[in-house]
């Protein structure tokens, strides 16, 4: 049984970079990943920008170190890129020395395949390519990884829409906590689809601008894709093997809104819980949070519900920032890859900015972080996720006071 | 620290959602795949509300409001439920008005095909502001909930946990996974479903909700001790390793197992590794079956669990379950084992 959580090691691909240090650059450069539709062909084409990881389907799959002889579905590709760098920065070769779980989010699964499947079965039901659409299910993209990472232990899926990969994070925890698994890969993949663009676009809440979180003129979220896991080791590990961790996990808070299955609540009774939980368990009080990375999606409705939590909580609100404007929405990916940002912010002593920020939003008294600061000591950073289903999430990041 | 099995809902091919009854009758279809008996939805939900519900959710909503009935717990300290597919029903309808064209489509079933729609729609039928989250991993969607669960009341920040398992069966969703060669090509009796000994399983649906509780209380059925998942293709040997370290991690030996409730599902592929445990490990044991009452789908676990609960609760083995003929007069610990195409293996430990 393990008390305290460390983070050992971090994987991420997105619109910014293939990798943890590529995106590391991106964030320091204010550099963007969103843009215009490349990847496939839609009707949204150059009226919704999307934030796309800019690789063809052959080059993910080399990129994800794979020959060719099996299909693949592009969240299963993407979390495999991600899960493996993940593995490699935690310096673990082989899995089978600790108790090792893999805890994935995603919110497609397989879809990106399954449309192109459904378009000749709704033709004729003998039709359509079966291997486009046995990967559909969720846990498909789960297995598929833990395969190639060689786990066999532990393994399970969440989906909590926006917040699921937040989610991974905390039941990982929990099954080290209570001694199930000693180490779990846990974070989340999700690619863009055809399918999300026009679910999202149904709802009418995608800027054509691209995203403008916490902004007076926000018109809505920009879909990204992407994956990111991190290793969390029990204290055991760290101290057995003299590593050094990246940072400590010393809270997290799951709440729900209760509100309206797509819409936040007014007061931000959820995101108000989320937090206020995850504080409580880390025994800090708001005043010793340095930096939140908010969930911040850019719709009308998320910013003014998680801002009014954050001033309910939080006086004065600490430096905040939304980096969706960076990777975009990586919906299942977003929690871990929002905690990734917020690992690489305590580690490097900067606090990456919300970009397309002009107009403070008139309901509040908080502007974000809008240019790249350095030389912070961060010691603690809140991240949020919060989610359609009003399932929020809150993760609390902090700098290891343990040194090997 | 024990965890009871407090209240049950369930929805299924059977007459379950009544929970005074325990199987008086079996149904039996003819059919290529089971589904639910639908009860009225109207009871439980407001109707306005339930006109935009698609089935999925009606049945969720509803076998979670049975499952709060009797034990008078109206806040859950926690809502979580396993999926493996969540509403095909909505994704299908997202796909087919896609494909016509990306305009002017319906925002519902895009809403309701996002996996955590039950969990959400009951905890804002309850207004419950507590823990929530859906895990959608196969046949380990309903186990990895009740391993939340179970550590829900370990951190002890949870006295009574709301946790189920849920899935649907569509037609199109059926012809799709028959040509990947999930399922039997033809119609099936669902009794006589160990008949065939051909490849394909049967499939089918249900919804299950178990109000689990750190008291007994009036209505309790049975405590839930442990659960395991299993990922590997294994020999039954391992199969058998791994059950008596399951059994020894709760201090318990396979001799002191009153039953034992096995998945078959009629596939002919995978439906040996059961035999072997039959004839082997449990070859004592009163051996269970009850895929031929719900069919085949990735929370079918839900139906076993509600089973062994009630066999425990009855002290009595319905004679539509018995897959051999022990039929001890006493009942203390049930142990279930579910496989899924001998990749995905899971064992549940439940006590009197």
């Amino acid at each position: 049984m393990s008390k305290r959580i460390y983070i050992t090691g971090i994987g991420m691909i997105s619109a910014i970079g293939n990798n943890v240090p590529e995106i590391l650059t991106s964030l320091e450069a204010s550099k963007t990943g969103i843009g215009e539709i490349t990847l496939f062909p839609t009707l949204h084409r150059g009226s919704l920008p999307m934030a796309e990881v800019k690789l063809s389907a052959t080059q993910l799959l080399n990129l994800a170190g794979q020959n060719g002889s099996q299909q693949f579905t592009r969240t299963t590709l993407l979390g495999m890129v991600a899960a493996k760098e993940a593995l490699k920065s935690a310096g673990i070769d082989a899995v089978d020395t600790w108790k090792t779980g893999l805890i994935s989010a995603t919110s497609v699964g397989g879809m990106d395949r399954t449309e192109h499947f459904y378009k000749e079965f709704l033709e004729d039901q003998s039709k359509g390519r079966l291997r486009d659409v046995i990967n559909h299910d969720c846990g498909d993209s789960t297995e598929r990884i833990a395969i190639e990472l060689g786990i066999n232990k532990l393994i399970s899926t969440i989906s909590t829409a926006c917040s699921s990969s937040a989610n991974t994070i905390i039941f990982g925890a929990n099954l080290i906590r209570s001694g199930k698994a000693e180490r779990v890969i846990a974070g989340g993949t999700d690619s863009v689809t055809k399918f999300t663009l026009n679910g999202f676009n149904t709802l009418m809440i995608l800027d054509k601008r691209g995203c403008h979180p916490f902004d007076e003129h926000r018109a809505g979220l920009t879909l990204g894709e992407g994956a990111a896991y991190v290793v969390l080791e029990s204290e055991e590990i760290v101290m057995k093997e003299g590593k050094q961790p990246l940072a400590e996990l010393t809270g997290y808070g799951n709440a729900n809104d209760a509100y309206h299955q797509t819409a936040s609540s007014p007061d931000g009774t959820g995101p108000f819980l989320a937090m206020t939980k995850a504080l409580k368990m880390s025994n800090l009080t708001p005043a010793e949070i340095d930096y939140i990375n908010v969930h911040g999606t850019g719709t009308e409705n998320n910013d003014l519900s998680e801002g009014i939590a954050l001033e309910r909580i939080f006086d004065p609100v600490p430096l905040f920032s939304s980096t969706k404007t960076y990777t975009g929405h990586t919906l299942g990916a977003a929690g871990a890859v929002e905690a990734v940002i917020s690992i690489l912010s305590i580690q490097n002593g900067m606090i990456f900015p919300n970009l397309q920020f002009s107009t403070p939003m008139k309901e509040l008294n908080i502007r974000p972080v809008t240019e790249v600061l350095t030389g912070q000591n961060i010691r603690h950073v809140l991240s949020n996720s919060f989610g359609f289903g009003g399932n929020n999430s809150t993760l609390i990041i902090s700098k290891p006071t343990y040194s090997s | 620290m024990s965890v009871f099995i407090n209240d049950i809902g369930l929805i299924s091919p059977q007459q379950t959602a009544d929970p005074a009854l325990f199987l008086p009758d079996v149904m039996e279809y003819t059919a290529d795949y089971l589904q639910v008996i639908n009860p009225n939805y109207k009871e439980f939900i407001n109707p306005i509300a339930a006109r935009r519900m698609s089935r999925l959710i009606k049945m969720g909503i509803t076998s979670a409001k049975i499952a709060l009935a009797d034990a008078g717990c109206q806040m859950p300290d926690a809502i979580i439920t396993g999926t493996g597919l969540g509403s095909v029903e909505d994704t299908e309808k997202i796909l087919t008005e896609m494909n016509a064209g990306e305009q002017l489509m319906n925002p519902t079933p895009f809403i309701q095909s996002t996996y955590n729609t039950i969990s959400s729609q009951i905890a804002i039928t309850l207004k419950c502001h507590n823990y929530n989250s859906t895990y959608v991993h196969r046949t380990f969607s309903f186990e990895s909930a009740l391993q939340d669960a179970l550590m829900q009341f370990e951190e002890k920040v949870a006295a009574n946990v709301l946790v189920g398992g849920i899935d649907e069966m569509t037609w199109n969703h059926l012809q799709i996974t028959r040509r990947a060669g999930h399922w039997k090509t033809d119609p099936v009796n669902n009794l006589k479903l160990l008949s065939y000994h051909t490849p394909g399983a049967f499939a089918g649906e249900g919804a299950a909700y178990f109000l689990l509780g750190n008291e007994r209380c009036l209505s309790t059925y049975s405590t839930l001790r442990d659960v395991k998942t299993i990922y590997n293709r294994e020999k039954a040997t391992h199969v058998e390793d791994a059950v008596k370290t399951f059994l020894s991690a709760n201090e318990l030996d396979v001799n002191q197992l009153d039953a034992v409730i096995l998945g078959y599902n009629g596939d002919s592929r995978y439906d040996g590794l059961y035999d072997q445990l039959g004839s082997g490990i449990f070859r004592q044991t009163q051996q269970v079956w009850y895929k031929h009452l719900c069919g085949e789908y990735y929370t079918s676990t839900g139906f076993a669990l509600w089973l062994g609960a009630n066999i425990l609760k009855h002290q009595l083995v319905p004679a539509a379950v018995r897959f051999n003929n022990p039929n001890p007069d006493r009942l203390q610990h049930i142990l279930i084992y579910n496989q899924y195409q001998n990749i995905n293996h899971s064992l549940f430990l439940i006590s009197r």
